[in-house]
């Protein structure tokens, strides 16, 4: 039995084809990335599967249960922490949770709330209005919010947007731990680094289509093949690029320049040549491998032609 | 059934109200007791609509109920639409809460804050003039019954509604033309024909003139016809309101 299965999913929005045809499974223990532009149909898939969104044809299971028919058993397996901040500003933080332990059937859980607020580092907080928090403060609560239940299928939307450097190292390391714990997790991110440092497997949707779905191994062995980075430091920075060069910039900032070339079709050489040609002193040259960020790029790129 | 979840929604939404009662309780006594004050004064004395009730006496009824009437519907509608346009009813979408609990939760807190409203209203009333209560059972039960509709009357309005101002056009051009023209200030005997028929049509004018009925024993339409089409009433909104919920419409698209 899955920890999710979708198979022949597809929804419209008054235009938008949201999700075409999506065959997707997540196995029970994986820690899954769901990766993909702005628009691409990341949060209308997630928001399915938690029975948020209605859909137009397919199957969407929860360890075995379908989402539709049999909502009750999914949503108490599955707990979601939605894209958008949202919070009411009625209560305070221990009050919201014991209200969405209540909608869950559960009357006293407070020792589980204690340990989700020491988890979070809100336990100071307990009994702040939801108002009088910050951002970051907000998020931990839905993420708090989403586990009163604990549901064996963790699932984040963007969990980490909007998220100073320090909290979203630390809610790597609580969401790591949520893994070794036992539960499935899948997660979305406009952050590769992070997709690559968490995820086992991998989905990369565009324009509502699943373009890659792959262990994380696999996607980066494909970039290799095609991809290679060059890092250059110049005497001066360089400004304004040549227009030939501007479309395989990665990565520009003061004197340091990061292309992403083609192995196939783009010759170092010739790059190096147009910078000196544009008056550029180059100092140093690195080449590296592909990371996530080029086969994302690879991949959501040719998808546009 | 889920009745922890149910009875969770349903204290949220008494907390949400209780949270701020200078606006949800006590404001609107102070308006009702003003309407009160302003058309007792005037017509006290010049109209009698049945037989040995004062002006006064025959408005306090009329007035309680269109506060039950007004906050019921406000407390549902104005719950949901904050929720959705703050973005927190995910929280309640996301929990194995049915269709039928997230109703009952939200139509019997409108109940209560009707309710504390109408009381509120006539132990007010009381310091002006002693209304007498013939019928308790009525009063206790047209109560309940406008209140519950005009909560489910909410939860569809706030469903619909996807801003403030919609929420608010609805208010004014349907709650509250309806609840002033239902025979609050007046005996609809006393109106030209043709606007007593259209008073016929009105459902809010049977919720106020069965629960007058509780007080003087008296009223223009038999109460037990009052009381089956307002029970009719109130089944035919929930049943609209469950299949809203249901489906998801704008809710779970
Ligand atoms: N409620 C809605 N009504 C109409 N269209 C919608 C709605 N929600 C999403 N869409 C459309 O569906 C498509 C997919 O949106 P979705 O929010 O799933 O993208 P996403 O991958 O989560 O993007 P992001 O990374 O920006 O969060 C977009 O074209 C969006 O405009
Ligand atoms: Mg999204």
């Amino acid at each position: 039995m899955s920890a999710i299965s979708i198979s022949g999913l597809n929804k419209h929005y008054a235009r938008v084809h949201a999700l075409h045809d999506i065959d997707l499974t997540v196995e029970r223990g994986e820690f899954f990335g769901l990766l993909g532009p702005n628009g691409a149909g990341k949060s209308t898939l997630i928001n399915i599967v938690a029975g948020l969104t209605r859909f137009d044809t397919g199957h969407v299971a929860v360890l075995g249960h379908d989402v539709v028919t049999a909502y009750r058993q999914t949503r108490r397996l599955i707990g979601v922490v939605p894209q958008e901040l949202a919070y009411d500003p009625f209560f305070n933080v221990r009050e919201v949770l014991r209200i969405q332990s209540g909608y869950f059937g559960l009357h006293k859980n407070d020792a589980w709330i204690d340990e989700l607020l020491a988890a979070l580092m809100l336990t100071e907080k307990a009994g702040a209005n939801m108002r009088a928090l910050s951002g970051g403060m907000k998020r931990r609560v839905m993420i708090a919010q989403a586990l009163v239940h604990r549901p064996e299928v963790v699932v984040l939307d963007e969990p980490t947007a909007g998220v100073d450097v320090e909290l979203r190292k630390s809610l790597w390391a609580f969401i790591r731990r949520l893994h070794r714990e036992g539960h499935t997790i899948v997660l979305t991110t406009h952050y590769l680094e992070e997709a690559e440092a968490l995820c086992d497997r991998i989905a990369i949707l565009n324009h509502g289509k699943l373009i890659a779905l792959d262990t994380k191994q696999a996607l980066l062995m494909r970039g290799i093949g095609h991809t290679r980075r060059v890092c250059i430091t110049t005497e001066q920075p360089l400004g304004r690029l040549p227009e030939t060069l501007e479309k395989k910039v990665r990565r520009q900032e003061g004197n340091q320049l990061e292309l992403r070339l083609d192995k196939s079709t783009d010759s170092v050489m010739a790059v190096l040549d147009a910078l000196r040609a544009h008056g550029a002193v180059i100092t140093d040259l690195n080449m590296e491998g592909a990371d996530l960020e080029d086969v994302f790029v690879e991949l959501t790129q040719t998808q546009k032609v | 059934m889920n009745l922890i979840g149910l009875y969770t929604l349903f204290c949220k939404e008494v907390l949400r109200f209780g949270k701020v009662l200078l606006q949800t309780l006590i404001a609107p006594v102070i308006t009702a007791l003003l309407y009160l004050l302003v058309f007792g004064h005037v017509f006290e004395g010049r109209v009698q609509a049945f037989p040995g009730v004062s002006y006064t006496m025959f408005l306090i009824p009329g007035l309680v109920m269109m506060s039950v009437i007004q906050n019921a519907f406000a407390n549902s509608s104005s719950s949901l639409i904050q929720s959705k346009v703050t973005g927190n009813i995910v929280f309640m979408m996301l929990t194995p809460l049915s269709h039928l609990e997230f109703f009952l939760a939200f139509v019997l807190a409108a109940v209560v804050r009707g309710i504390l409203v109408g009381v509120g209203v006539y132990l007010v009333a009381l310091v002006f003039t002693a209304v007498p209560i013939k019928h308790p059972g009525f009063i206790l039960l047209f109560m309940f019954l406008g209140s519950a509709t005009l909560g489910a009357i909410g939860v569809i309005a706030g469903i619909w509604a996807e801003k403030f101002d919609q929420l608010a056009g609805f208010q004014n051009f349907i709650i509250l033309p309806l609840s002033f023209l239902s025979g609050v200030f007046y005996s609809i005997h006393s109106l030209p024909e043709f606007w007593q028929r259209l008073s016929h049509f009105n459902p809010f004018f049977y919720m106020i003139d069965g629960f007058r009925y509780g007080f003087f024993g008296v009223s223009d339409t038999a109460p037990s016809v009052s009381l089956a089409i307002v029970t009719l009433f109130l089944v035919v909104l929930s049943g609209i309101t469950l299949v809203l919920l249901k489906t998801g419409y704008k809710l779970r698209d």
